[in-house]
């Protein structure tokens, strides 16, 4: 016996071809520009799709939408819906049929709307694609990006603003990076979209409006391989007494906290971490034997979290330079709270200065 | 209206199923699937008949190999032969296949050699085949997840131009096999909504072999598996999945759909595990004697050899050869398995990432230095966690 389906859904029936025509994507911009980080997401995936015909992008409403934060705005319209899929209300649906398509050559880059919305696709990204590599010996490779706009401070209703990267970073498999500037996004993006291992790609969702100057001319760095890769942390600010590490979100908060001390007469030196996984504490060590202080921040909790690897890596590798414990600043054990609250959560200016005060206590 | 509610034959029916062998081996007509084997001639039955009965014989000398303590765990086939020796000789060379763990059938239609599927077993890796030899993917442990991974393979069929050119050498399917449990897990449920909206050239093949580990299928449905299908808007058949005769025609269609570029098809192939879910199982405590014997009766391979045999189309030089042939098969299966050694304790650090990664290099320095530790200045081992 045949069951047969009622399929009613067809192409022809689609109503959104009624739509008018999307205008003419405008010429890719050249030159060094001021652009919000958004944009230069945008302009990195646009790029790597151009150059890529393997390259494609998936998620909800990411296509006509432009995804609810427009990231990808223009993007469908330019590469068509085969390449910048408007997928099914299914996260998990998202990462599993990316890692088919990875697996039949391409490289999709997924975006999951929200940070707290990843983990229906939680047991996709790290039971199949952090390990389909390794349990192939290599046979396998799974160039997959998993894009999520994450941390708070946008004043959103729960589960919009959490920073679940200590989640990822504890699986092998997966590289975990996160972009401070818009010219690290512009970049980063490219990389990782590049780089043939998966890489969950943390965007700071309260920094997308945030401008800077994007050289969009400058030649891509390799994803792996010297030291503009996606592998190393980088000094953002040098100084002489505190090192302060940061990544994603909290690295501004870090650079208005070393003009605050320096107003004061405390230098801060400031590391912007960049990947969480692989961790670069060679870097964080380099500054840290100099300073001989160490705070790291971060929005994510701190109970075993990144801020709990790096003091234990740095307490094993600079014993002797540190004139105090490594410190740490960042959510409580709670739940993210209301956003009424959300301000007395975060890692602000005054929380971390108040730590960079404790630790030149000692 | 629609219907609601449960079923009142519940999912264990045997109502509808396409069955073209009886239990007894005699061939009984179809109307819509006799074309689909009217081109098989009886050396391609024998050939399907082989592949069944050296399945059974890789069961068997799997489970004894763990008995002795050679593997630290085997899943068998056992009764599942037609189920996956008919759908798996439906298949094109150009066809890729995403098995759960249990397909060993699937792998020997494919042509796989056979012994790399016990390394995963042996625990000496997690899959040792190359995927790409013969378009088998690795086995997926956790139940359900590899259907979203051939779904999204289809779709890169459907992107690569490999659906509905009409050059049977070039047009592609994508088969998914998982059982009556897996239907409960929501990756499958996904999966169907993600092959039905993208109209993927894929066959989702679910034998239900009515037990996921000790619980029935009546505790994962309440209607027959194929039946949920239809509200995806994906076509479902219900096969006797002990016929390899009516799986070949059933997946043969699927696959022909497929590629032809028109869409998913959901096969619900009628079975039972005769056997354990695997060595670590005990059946006993959930399922009677009486109802192991009512499907011992209706073995799979004794159906299509009453078959051959009742055409005369099994010469007795054939099931001489076969005989010998088993035996060497499994001789070849022990000794493969009793020559799996261990992997070198600094092969765990191999492959984590394709590219090095700073943290994985670092561990590894310091374990191949604490494993030289215990080496002595004449190179032998001295004492510690051997």
């Amino acid at each position: 016996m045949t069951v047969t389906s009622d399929r009613t859904s067809d192409r022809t029936t689609d109503r959104t071809t009624d739509l008018p025509p999307a205008p003419a994507p405008a010429p890719f911009p050249t030159g060094t520009q001021r652009l919000p980080m958004a944009k230069a997401l945008n302009l990195g995936m646009r790029r790597a799709l151009a150059n890529d015909p393997r390259a494609l992008l998936m998620g909800e409403d990411i296509g006509r939408l432009g995804g609810v934060f427009r990231v990808t705005d223009g993007l469908f319209a330019e590469f068509g819906e085969d390449r910048v899929v408007d997928t099914p209300l299914a996260e998990s649906g998202i990462v599993g049929t990316a890692i088919g398509l990875a697996l039949r050559g391409y490289r999709p880059v997924c975006e999951i709307q929200f940070d707290g919305f990843v983990f229906p696709a939680f047991d996709q990204i790290t039971t199949q694609l952090a390990k389909m590599h390794y349990r192939s010996q290599g046979r396998l490779t799974l160039p997959v990006v998993i894009r999520i706009p994450f941390g708070g401070g946008i004043g959103a209703v729960e589960h919009h603003s959490e920073s679940p990267e200590a989640l990822f970073a504890h699986t092998a498999g997966l590289r975990v990076v996160s972009p401070s500037t818009p010219a690290d996004a512009f970049t980063m993006i490219q990389q990782a979209i590049a780089s043939p291992d998966p890489v969950i790609f943390l965007e700071p969702k309260g920094r997308y409006w945030e401008k800077g100057d994007v050289d969009l001319d400058a030649p891509l760095p390799a994803p792996h391989g010297g030291t503009s890769d996606l592998d190393h942390a980088r000094v953002v600010r040098p100084g002489t007494d505190v090192t302060v590490v940061a990544y994603g979100p909290t690295v501004a908060t870090a650079l208005k906290a070393a003009d605050a001390a320096a107003a004061e007469g405390t230098s801060l030196e400031v590391v912007d971490l960049r990947t969480i996984s692989p961790l670069d504490t060679a870097t964080v060590a380099e500054s840290v034997r100099r300073t001989g202080r160490c705070v790291v921040v971060h929005e994510a909790p701190v109970l075993y979290g990144t801020g709990a690897e790096v003091a234990a890596r740095i307490t094993e590798e600079c014993f002797y330079h540190l004139q105090a414990p490594v410190l740490r600043v960042g959510g409580f054990h709670t739940p993210y709270p209301v956003a009424k609250l959300e301000h007395d959560y975060l890692p602000s200016l005054d929380r971390l200065l108040d730590a960079v005060d404790r630790t030149l206590a000692f | 209206m629609i219907p609601t509610g449960p079923a009142a034959d519940g999912p264990l029916t045997d109502d509808g199923l396409v069955q073209l062998l009886t239990p007894a081996g005699e061939r009984v007509p179809h109307p819509e699937y006799d074309a689909w084997v009217a081109d098989l001639d009886p050396d391609r039955l024998r050939a399907m008949y082989r592949d069944m009965v050296l399945t059974r014989r890789f069961d068997v000398e799997a489970t004894a190999l763990q008995r002795q303590g050679e593997l630290a765990l085997f899943a068998q086939s056992l009764g599942q032969e037609a189920a996956q020796v008919g759908s798996g000789h439906a298949l094109r060379p150009q066809d890729h296949v995403f098995p759960s763990y249990r397909e060993h059938g699937v792998a020997q239609a494919r042509g796989l050699e056979m012994t790399q599927l016990l390394r995963l077993f042996r625990g000496v890796d997690h899959g040792g085949w190359d995927p790409a030899e013969r378009n088998f993917h690795l086995f997926t442990l956790v139940i359900g997840s590899h259907t979203l991974h051939a779904t999204g393979y289809a779709m890169g069929v459907q992107r690569d131009g490999l659906v509905g050119t009409g050059d049977p050498e070039r047009d592609a399917a994508v088969v998914t096999y998982f059982g009556d449990g897996a239907t409960a897990q929501g990756d499958v449920s996904e999966a169907l909504v993600f092959a039905s909206v993208n109209r993927a050239p894929v066959v989702l093949f679910c034998q239900n072999n009515q037990f996921a580990i000790s619980e029935p299928t009546t505790r994962q449905a309440t209607v027959p598996i194929a039946h949920r299908a239809p509200g995806f808007g994906i076509p479902a058949v219900r096969v006797d999945g002990n016929d390899v005769l009516a799986t070949y025609a059933v997946t043969r269609q699927a696959l022909e759909r497929a590629r032809s570029g028109g869409g998913p098809t959901f096969v619900e192939a009628f079975t039972y595990r005769m056997g354990a879910h695997t060595t670590s199982d005990d059946p006993t405590r959930y399922r009677t004697s009486e109802q192991e014997e009512h499907w011992r009766r209706r073995d799979p391979i004794e159906r299509v050899r009453a078959y051959l045999d009742g055409v005369g189309e099994l010469p007795e030089v054939f099931q001489a050869q076969l005989a010998s042939e088993a035996d060497a098969f499994g001789e070849h299966l022990r000794t493969a398995v009793r020559g799996m050694g261990r992997p070198s304790g600094p092969s765990m650090f191999e492959h984590v990432y394709a590219t090095p990664h700073a943290v994985v290099d670092a561990e590894r320095a310091w374990f191949e230095q604490y494993e030289q530790s215990f080496v002595d200045h004449e190179g032998h081992q001295s004492g510690g966690h051997r």
